[in-house]
């Protein structure tokens, strides 16, 4: 996978992940580009189109589209899998995810992909051991903050 | 749960001990800022957003954004460690509204320093988001990773893999190498899974560090932890695509391959992996993309998996998409490795049923894969025709393109008329952007397998009606090209078929019209055929209707012009009328057409006697002379300068090199010959008037026509023919290179007219230099070459550069000659270069040679164009070998004769 996008339907991004690096510019064109050309397809179309030398895979969950670009040997119907995985680990963390949701807490968005994806390649496919892995981090941070908080009260 | 992630994110949102830290920590510290400017608190990540998603307009987005930005600078420049955290976070969603963010990339290292995994999780978010391989902060994140990856805590040893992962570049590869590869055989699974796809990204920058991770593979694929599998198999594959050495190496894991394979196709539910009853879609996947690579061309190894492919082709459920992912790598395996026929047969078939699918993902993957098999296995791919016809009318655009470019694989000549008669109708109803290539790819198959000429003919005029106007200007020109070639019957049936479409079409498809006026004036005659025929008076009618319509393209305009002439040579009686219609494009204002005009009213009045000639029937077009003129749009010099002689007698004008090239003998000769025919004007007075009454062909033309032709022998394959044609379109293209308006295709149909038709008589080269040399024709003749006199520009390290000069309006054609004027040394690789004021236009053609011999020469022509008339100055660069010694020098020429601009 090179990049993934998700997006919102008036076309605001909502999370960006790249695994290639390009200048910013070239990102925010691509992005651009993207969202317009995805925007405009009809429901009724394949999610998959060809873009430069990369095949983009897309799919709608309510008001967020998820977007891929992978490339020519990649295997487009696993990558909606991926995507799906992904709502899925989002949907279980946050219990029925919405739009609302990614936008206010996006670095847990980007926390939960990093655990799914890394370099552009599915690391783990079982949901229960990312969840897991999620939930022991927040516990670190959680224990880092009661351990501040007491060191700060003079208990410790 | 929930609740209680509530309680953290509310204390983190409340920073409930930074700000009792604050007092602990006051900015005071520095002793910089006084109490009363202090910044208050910095607003929370949550509330930013708030403000930002109320904000209305984008201005007031703008603002909001931008002040925040400062507010978080500020901080940044206080070296405030408290707040860090929660502004970077801010900055990153700032980021992501497309705000630059890049002064918060120094902070993020900072983070990843901090011991605290709160900042360490925000930090190489950051890093990954602001940073990328190309940044040169990354000296400093190196040595954050390194620690990292030694950490304690697994997740930090976590966050430092994914971010090397997402990141690397080549020296942070060779830097981390070590540490990834210690913690690829690290005891724990979530390092070691993280620190596998580390190494894919490492090797991919750094190719030589492949070999350090090789050992640490050993172990990966007998492990039952699915990440670390999964991990595993992306890197043992990224090395066996990086190198065919490991790919030999990896030969032997085919068999473990295998049985992972087996095991989960095999194995009951586990709940775990499953996915909607599939068990690890995602590393059946990676597994099926393994074994392809193992088994391509190998066919030991194909051996092993033909067995379990069998399987998982036909114990995978095919009604979900999960399943369906599977099928398809699954085919894409069989397909690619030495798989048995049975087995091929059945990756088809399953493609063949994707087709009937009516989710549009799976019927896009059929497609595009079985355009990707069809050369290795068309006769089962062929099995389908039916089912892939129908994709030709999905809702879905990119299913239709798909569709298309199948079935044009697919036409053979036992189906070609079923195909062709979809195809067409596919035409008829396609958008836009798909009718150019459509009508083309149609072009080429009827071409490749048409049954019969009449069938051939038939289809390019419903291509061409089908497509309208987006039919590209070769198709129009294949479609000329092959009813010139065809028989009589056909023509007859062609003029019958396109006069009914001239007849009664709207004039708004100018392909259709260009083709049709074409036709019914080379082959006028047949018009009188036509149903109960055709009257004189309703044929001027269809050109005028043609000729005075605003739709019309020029282009268009031009063919009917043309072709209103041969009508008027084949039907006596639309003479007056077509006259008349000439006659009134000589004030028109294209160039090209008034040209055209002047031209055609001067074959009517005082050249009448050649007009008949003139405008015989063309003969049928040499092949591979069309290709010339289809590739010339796009062809590079080398091939048009083979193709040099075909191309001669093309003379377009378009301004690229490659014609450039081919123009510069034909000039040359044709210049010898206007010379020449000068000379026997004065001896001999009654030359052109003997060989006007010659009768034709060409061999009855007299030994003096012959004598001319043998001096014109270095013009390659042309012949008299061809210099004939040669002169006459010089003359009529004065408008030279600069006449680049007209697509390249017509342009080259317009002068075929009149080279072929001037072909035919050799008389008609030598009636032309008569009217030059009376100077009867309103075209402007060129001035000989001595009014100018000639300049030598150069004369140093015995190479001498001589100019002599050529005028024609504001158009100056400079011939260069460059004498080697030492008697030993050879000159190799010449190159001559020039720059002219900006004001002026400047064309090198290209030279004669690039070598010279002791005392030889060479020639080049320059075309300068001085529409302003400025004083003509001109820098040189020269370089070339002298016996294989670089020399290079540069001049100035200010010494131009002022006769080139002032006139």
């Amino acid at each position: 996978m090179q990049f993934m996008l998700l997006f919102s339907r008036q076309g605001k991004l909502r999370l960006q992940k790249w695994y290639v690096a390009h200048p910013d510019k070239a990102k925010k064109k691509i992005t651009r580009e993207l969202i317009t050309t995805i925007l405009a397809r009809k429901p009724k179309m394949s999610s998959f189109l060809e873009w430069r030398d990369l095949k983009i895979v897309y799919k709608r969950y309510a008001s967020l589209y998820f977007c891929c670009a992978i490339d020519q040997e990649d295997n487009e119907l696993l990558t909606l899998e991926v995507i799906h995985r992904y709502v899925e680990l989002l949907d279980k963390y946050f219990g029925s995810v919405c739009e609302l949701d990614i936008i206010f807490n996006f670095e847990k968005a980007y926390f939960m992909l990093d655990e799914l994806v890394v370099g552009g390649e599915v690391c783990e496919t079982s949901k229960k051991n990312v969840l897991k892995a999620i939930a022991a981090q927040d516990l670190l941070q959680e224990e880092e903050i009661v351990e501040l908080a007491l060191r700060d009260l003079g208990l410790i | 749960m929930s609740s209680i992630k509530q309680v953290i994110n509310e204390a983190v949102e409340k920073d409930y001990t930074a700000e009792q830290r604050e007092i602990l920590n006051p900015y005071s510290k520095k002793g910089l800022l006084p109490e009363q400017v202090r910044q208050p608190n910095p607003i929370r990540l949550r509330d930013l957003i708030r403000q930002i998603r109320s904000a209305k307009t984008a201005a007031e987005e703008r603002s909001v954004v931008n002040k925040e930005c400062a507010a978080i600078r500020l901080t940044f420049r206080e070296e405030d460690s408290v707040w860090r955290c929660r502004n970077v976070a801010k900055l990153l969603y700032i980021h992501m509204l497309g705000y630059p963010a890049h002064f918060g990339q120094m902070e993020c290292l900072k983070l990843i320093a901090s011991p605290r995994f709160t900042d360490k999780r925000i930090g190489y978010l950051g890093a990954m988001l602001l940073l990328d391989e190309r940044q040169d902060v990354h000296l400093l994140i190196t040595n954050s990773l390194k620690n990292d990856l030694k950490s304690p805590t697994q997740f930090v040893q976590g966050l430092a893999l994914c971010t090397l992962a997402a990141i690397a570049s080549p020296e942070m590869a060779r830097d981390l190498a070590d540490e990834v590869e210690r913690l690829l055989k690290s005891s724990n699974a979530y390092i070691r899974k993280k620190a596998a796809i580390c190494a894919v990204r490492i090797m991919s920058k750094v190719p030589e560090l492949l070999e350090m991770f090789l050992p640490a593979t050993r172990n990966l694929l007998s492990e039952k932890n699915h990440g670390v599998l999964i991990t595993g198999i992306t890197l043992i594959t990224s090395m066996c695509v990086q190198s065919p050495d490991t790919l030999d190496h990896f030969k032997k894991t085919v068999g473990n391959l295998v049985r992972i394979l087996k095991n989960l196709v095999m194995a009951g539910y586990s709940p775990e992996h499953d996915v909607q009853g599939v068990s690890d879609p995602f590393l059946q996947v990676k597994v099926l993309k393994l074994l392809r690579i193992l088994g391509r061309g190998d066919g030991q190894a194909s051996e092993t998996m033909n067995d379990i492919l069998a399987q998982v082709a036909t114990n995978t459920e095919a009604t979900k998409n999960v399943g369906n992912a599977i099928l398809y790598e699954t085919v894409l395996s069989i397909m690619d490795i030495q798989s048995e026929t049975g087995l091929r047969v059945l990756a088809v078939n399953i493609l063949g049923r994707f087709l009937l699918n009516v989710d549009k993902n799976i019927k896009y993957v059929a497609l595009h894969t079985l355009l990707k098999v069809v050369h290795q296995d068309n006769q089962a791919v062929q099995r389908h025709r039916t089912t892939i016809l129908e994709c030709l009318k999905d809702a879905d655009i990119t299913i239709r393109r798909r569709a298309m470019e199948l079935c044009f694989a697919l036409i053979n000549p036992s189906n070609v008329r079923t195909m062709m008669k979809e195809l067409i109708s596919f035409l008829e109803t396609a958008e836009t952007e798909f009718k150019a290539v459509c009508s083309s790819k149609c072009v080429t198959a009827a071409e490749q397998f048409s049954p019969n000429t009449r069938w051939h003919i038939d289809t390019l005029l419903k291509v061409i009606i089908a497509a309208g106007n987006s039919v590209p200007d070769d198709v129009v020109a294949c479609t000329i090209q092959l009813i010139a070639e065809s028989g009589e019957a056909e023509q007859q049936y062609a003029v019958a078929e396109l006069w009914q479409r001239l007849s009664a079409a709207p004039l708004d498809t100018q392909p259709l019209l260009q083709v049709a006026t074409w036709v019914c004036g080379e082959f006028a005659n047949f018009l009188s055929l036509v149903g109960g025929g055709v009257s004189e008076g309703e044929v001027v009618a269809v050109y005028q209707r043609i000729l005075w319509s605003s739709q019309c393209s020029a282009v268009t305009k031009q063919y009917a012009i043309t072709s209103s002439m041969k009508l008027a040579s084949r039907m006596p009686g639309t003479n007056s009328l077509v006259a008349q219609m000439v006659s009134a494009y000589g004030s028109h204002l294209n160039v090209e057409l008034q040209q055209r005009g002047v031209e055609y009213t001067q074959l009517f009045t005082r050249y009448d006697s050649m007009r008949g000639p003139l405008l015989e029937r063309m003969p049928p077009f040499e092949r591979s002379r069309l290709r010339v003129s289809q590739d010339a749009a796009a062809a590079n010099a080398a091939a048009a300068a083979a193709a040099a002689p075909l191309a001669n007698g093309l003379h377009n004008n378009n301004n690229n090199d490659a014609v450039a090239a081919v123009q510069a003998p034909s000039q040359s000769d044709s210049n010898a010959l206007l010379d020449l025919l000068g000379g026997l004007d004065d001896s001999a007075n009654d030359v052109p008037v003997q060989v006007k009454s010659a009768p034709l062909p060409p061999a009855g033309t007299g030994s003096l026509n012959s004598d001319i032709l043998d001096l014109l022998g270095g013009l390659g394959g042309g012949g008299g023919g061809d210099s004939g044609g040669t002169l006459i379109s010089r003359t009529v293209n004065n408008g030279g290179i600069l006449d680049t308006g007209l697509g390249s295709a017509s342009n080259n149909l317009l002068d075929d007219l009149l080279n072929n038709s001037s072909s035919n008589l050799n008389n008609s080269t030598l009636a032309n230099n008569t009217i030059n040399s009376t100077n009867s024709l309103p075209v402007s003749t060129l001035p000989s070459s001595d009014e100018y006199g000639s300049l030598t520009i150069y004369e140093r390290n015995n190479l001498r550069l001589v100019m002599t000069f050529q005028r024609q309006d504001s158009l100056t054609t400079i011939t260069l000659t460059a004498t080697n004027s030492s008697t030993s040394c050879n000159i190799t690789d010449f190159l001559f270069q020039a720059a002219v004021p900006k004001s002026l236009q400047l064309q090198l053609l290209t030279p004669s040679s690039t070598s010279l011999a002791p005392a030889a020469s060479l020639t080049q022509f320059i075309r300068v164009n001085n529409p302003n008339k400025a004083v003509l100055r001109m820098k040189l660069r020269l370089s070339w070998f002298a016996d294989g010694v670089k020399i290079e020098d540069q001049n100035e020429v200010n010494n131009f004769p002022p006769a080139l601009w002032q006139y």
